[in-house]
């Protein structure tokens, strides 16, 4: 789709202008013209008190997409266990297979891996393809991408949803050009169009200011990386069974160009922030690194986890693996303190969706008590003591 | 050594605001600025550039005559060249058709070591164009990329993991997507901007790239953004206050107990 100004509507009243998130509107003799950074997106058409743009389709020529059938998920694993968001990829599968009315299907790469055939159609998976090598024991770029392409081009699938993982956000893209389709990143919404049947995402842009729904109408598959934390977990039944297709995978002398020499890990808790059900955030509003300390006290008292503004990782208070938010992690905890935290929108964006956030900050105008459910003006100092304080007497 | 840079001119979303009647995005004012992850790209560039003497720092970018700004500002920081992509038909491309731009112009550049990128502009987030590039020119590719040594013709590269990293051995040439935590970018010096402003800066258009208009842009770009829209802001909530900090805690844990969360 382009957008287009009509040029005897246009009045050269200048609200698209201000409007365009891209800067790719200008204005000549009075009339609005659309320049290279247009990417379609269509904000200005809401912004034009005059109907006076609109959005074509380009013509490109249709190509016979319904050989492609089935939506995949890829199971990244690591270590031989299947990561926390594969799950949820399985949940939002299930959904939009259901819909197409077409069958869900995991795929998954690894070493002596047969065992996780099993909990994958237990998570609701119909059919899994399997890679079993040596050489995908740890993820490379280089190997992933060959057998998973192979299969792509083999078994044709119509929709890929990917972790929006380190991983998955390395994977997908390469894949995405070798199938020569489009690849929307780190999607939080999926929908299937009831008409066409074809999946709609949604994203954040712009560090979280604008949400944008992508389709990729004329190529197959369609493929997505998906946010941690956002879709809802499958149901697990052991009971489950369904079918194993392997696939081929061999690899000559020098085609996987990367090495893994070591896995390092720096986080000192195994459980991750996307998964903690309570997490006690501080920000730059504790002062020092020592701030912490009391975040953590009031967090082993709740039996939660600690998380962080970036800003405090990026004054080397706490290690990056806590970041929550745009760039960092996504949470959906039960309950998330933000103490000391101003609530810029890169940091909502990723703990807007937790169940009850409570909000301690000096400053009675910050902008996180815009999405807090409980809102305290104070000292965190003082308030988080006296909370720790409040628990300790009901026990 | 012959490095390329991948930048992008990107809005600074940090000033971007929404208008809390209309719900639009405000982009009165929000300046441009070279995007923030791609400053560490070009800063890990120049960083093995000063340790291998006669090397070279090629930025290179895909936008509208105005990011020669940008361009002029890596090289103010010590880039050696800049090269601008710019042409109408690439207007409107998603990362598919970023790539392909983006990779005939390092062809074009021929002999090239080392492609550094950004792992994300933060207009977009998307994080793909560096993958996306390295696989259409059939390079290895490393992302989220924390730490560079450069030996021979190997790099050893430490890659952010969301619980600590890898030790990755790549050969060259290859590309390296890099955050933030790489480097601390250097500033621009009073002579650099002079030389800056010396220096010519090529640009090149589809007819330079020899790709065909078709192949590029919109008309190449497999996803098409369907509506756009500002997240609806979540309702403000309840504030708690009291005579004292005592009060207001034992009134929050009351709230606790009420809805049975502990
Ligand atoms: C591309 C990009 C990506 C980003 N990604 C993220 C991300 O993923 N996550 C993220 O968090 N940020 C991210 N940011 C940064 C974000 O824009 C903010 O800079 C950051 O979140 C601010 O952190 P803060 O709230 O801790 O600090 P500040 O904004 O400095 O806020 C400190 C707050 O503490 C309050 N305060 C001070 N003292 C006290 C006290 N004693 N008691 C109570 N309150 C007190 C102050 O009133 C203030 O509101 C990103 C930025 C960019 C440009
Ligand atoms: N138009 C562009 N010109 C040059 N480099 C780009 C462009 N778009 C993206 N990149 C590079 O690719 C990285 C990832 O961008 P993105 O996939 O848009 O998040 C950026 O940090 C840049 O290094």
């Amino acid at each position: 789709m382009a957008v287009r100004v009509i040029i005897e509507k246009c009045i050269g009243c200048g609200k698209c202008l201000k409007n365009c998130p891209f800067d790719a509107i200008t204005m000549e003799n009075k009339i609005a013209v659309i320049g290279d950074a247009c990417t379609s997106c269509g904000s200005c058409l809401d912004s034009c008190p005059k109907d006076a743009i609109e959005q074509e389709a380009t013509n490109q020529e249709a190509k016979d997409l319904s050989m492609y059938q089935g939506v995949w998920v890829f199971a990244e694993q690591r270590e031989g266990k299947i990561m926390p968001v594969v799950v949820e990829l399985l949940g939002e599968g299930k959904k939009l297979a259901a819909e197409i009315g077409t069958e869900l299907c995991a795929v998954v790469c690894g070493s002596q891996n047969e065992n996780l055939a099993a909990e994958l159609f237990a998570y609701g998976a119909e059919k899994v393809y399997l890679a079993d090598a040596p050489e995908l024991e740890k993820y490379t770029t280089d190997a992933y991408t060959k057998v998973i392409n192979a299969a792509i081009i083999q078994y044709k699938p119509e929709i890929i949803l990917f972790g929006a993982t380190h991983i998955g956000r390395d994977l997908a893209p390469c894949l995405a050009v070798k199938a020569n389709t489009g690849l929307t990143a780190d999607c939080t919404k999926l929908e299937i169009d009831p008409d066409d049947h074809k999946i709609m995402q949604t994203r954040p842009a712009f560090g979280g200011n604008l949400m944008a729904t992508i389709v990729c109408p004329n190529n197959r598959p369609q493929m997505s990386t998906v946010r941690p934390g956002v879709m809802d977990k499958a149901e697990y039944q052991p009971n489950r069974k369904g079918e194993v297709i392997r696939l081929a995978c061999s690899f000559e002398a020098g085609e996987i160009r990367t090495k893994v020499l070591e896995v390092v890990k720096t986080m000192a808790e195994t459980i991750s922030l996307t998964d903690a059900e309570i997490i006690v955030s501080g920000g730059m509003g504790l002062g020092k690194q020592e701030g912490f300390d009391l975040l953590k006290q009031l967090a082993d008292k709740l039996g939660g986890n600690v998380g962080a503004s970036r800003a405090c990782v990026d004054a080397g208070w706490i290690d990056h693996c806590c970041q929550v938010g745009q760039t960092g992690t996504t949470v959906k905890p039960k309950i998330y303190f933000a103490c000391g935290i101003s609530g810029a929108i890169q940091h909502i964006a990723g703990m807007q969706d937790s169940d009850l956030i409570i909000a301690i900050n000096k400053n009675e105008n910050a902008p996180i008590f815009e999405v807090a459910d409980f809102g305290i003006v104070g000292d965190l100092y003082q308030v988080i003591p006296a909370v720790m304080e409040a628990l300790d007497k009901i026990g | 050594m012959r490095i390329v840079v991948c930048a992008k001119q990107v809005p600074d979303t940090n000033e971007v605001r929404i208008d809390p009647i209309k719900g639009t995005l405000i982009r009165d004012g929000v300046p441009s600025i070279l995007n923030p992850d791609d400053a560490n790209a070009l800063e890990e560039a120049l960083k093995i550039k000063d340790e291998n003497p006669g090397s070279e720092v090629i930025v290179i970018t895909m936008g509208p005559p105005q990011a020669v700004e940008m361009l002029r500002e890596c090289m103010a920081m010590g880039a050696d060249e800049g090269i601008l992509l710019s042409d109408r038909a690439f207007g409107g491309a998603d990362t598919c058709a970023t790539s392909t731009t983006i990779a005939a112009g390092i062809k074009k550049i021929k002999n090239v070591d080392l492609i550094i990128a950004g792992r994300q502009a933060i207009d977009g987030d998307t994080a793909q164009v560096g993958p996306q590039v390295a696989q259409r020119l059939k390079l290895p590719v490393v992302t989220y990329v924390q730490d560079v040594k450069i030996e021979d013709r190997k790099a050893i590269v430490k890659r952010q993991m969301e619980d600590g990293y890898e030790v990755i051995e790549v050969q060259l040439p290859c590309l390296l997507t890099c955050v933030k935590e790489l480097n601390e970018p250097r500033y621009m010096t009073v002579g650099g901007i002079i030389d800056a402003y010396q220096k010519e800066i090529s640009q090149w258009n589809h007819q330079d790239l020899k790709l065909d208009p078709r192949a590029c842009g919109l008309n190449a770009s497999p996803t098409q953004v369907l509506r756009s829209f500002t997240p609806p802001p979540k309702g403000k909530g309840e504030m708690i206050t009291g005579t004292n900090v005592n009060e207001i805690a034992e009134k929050l844990v009351g709230k606790f107990k009420e809805r049975h969360i502990i």
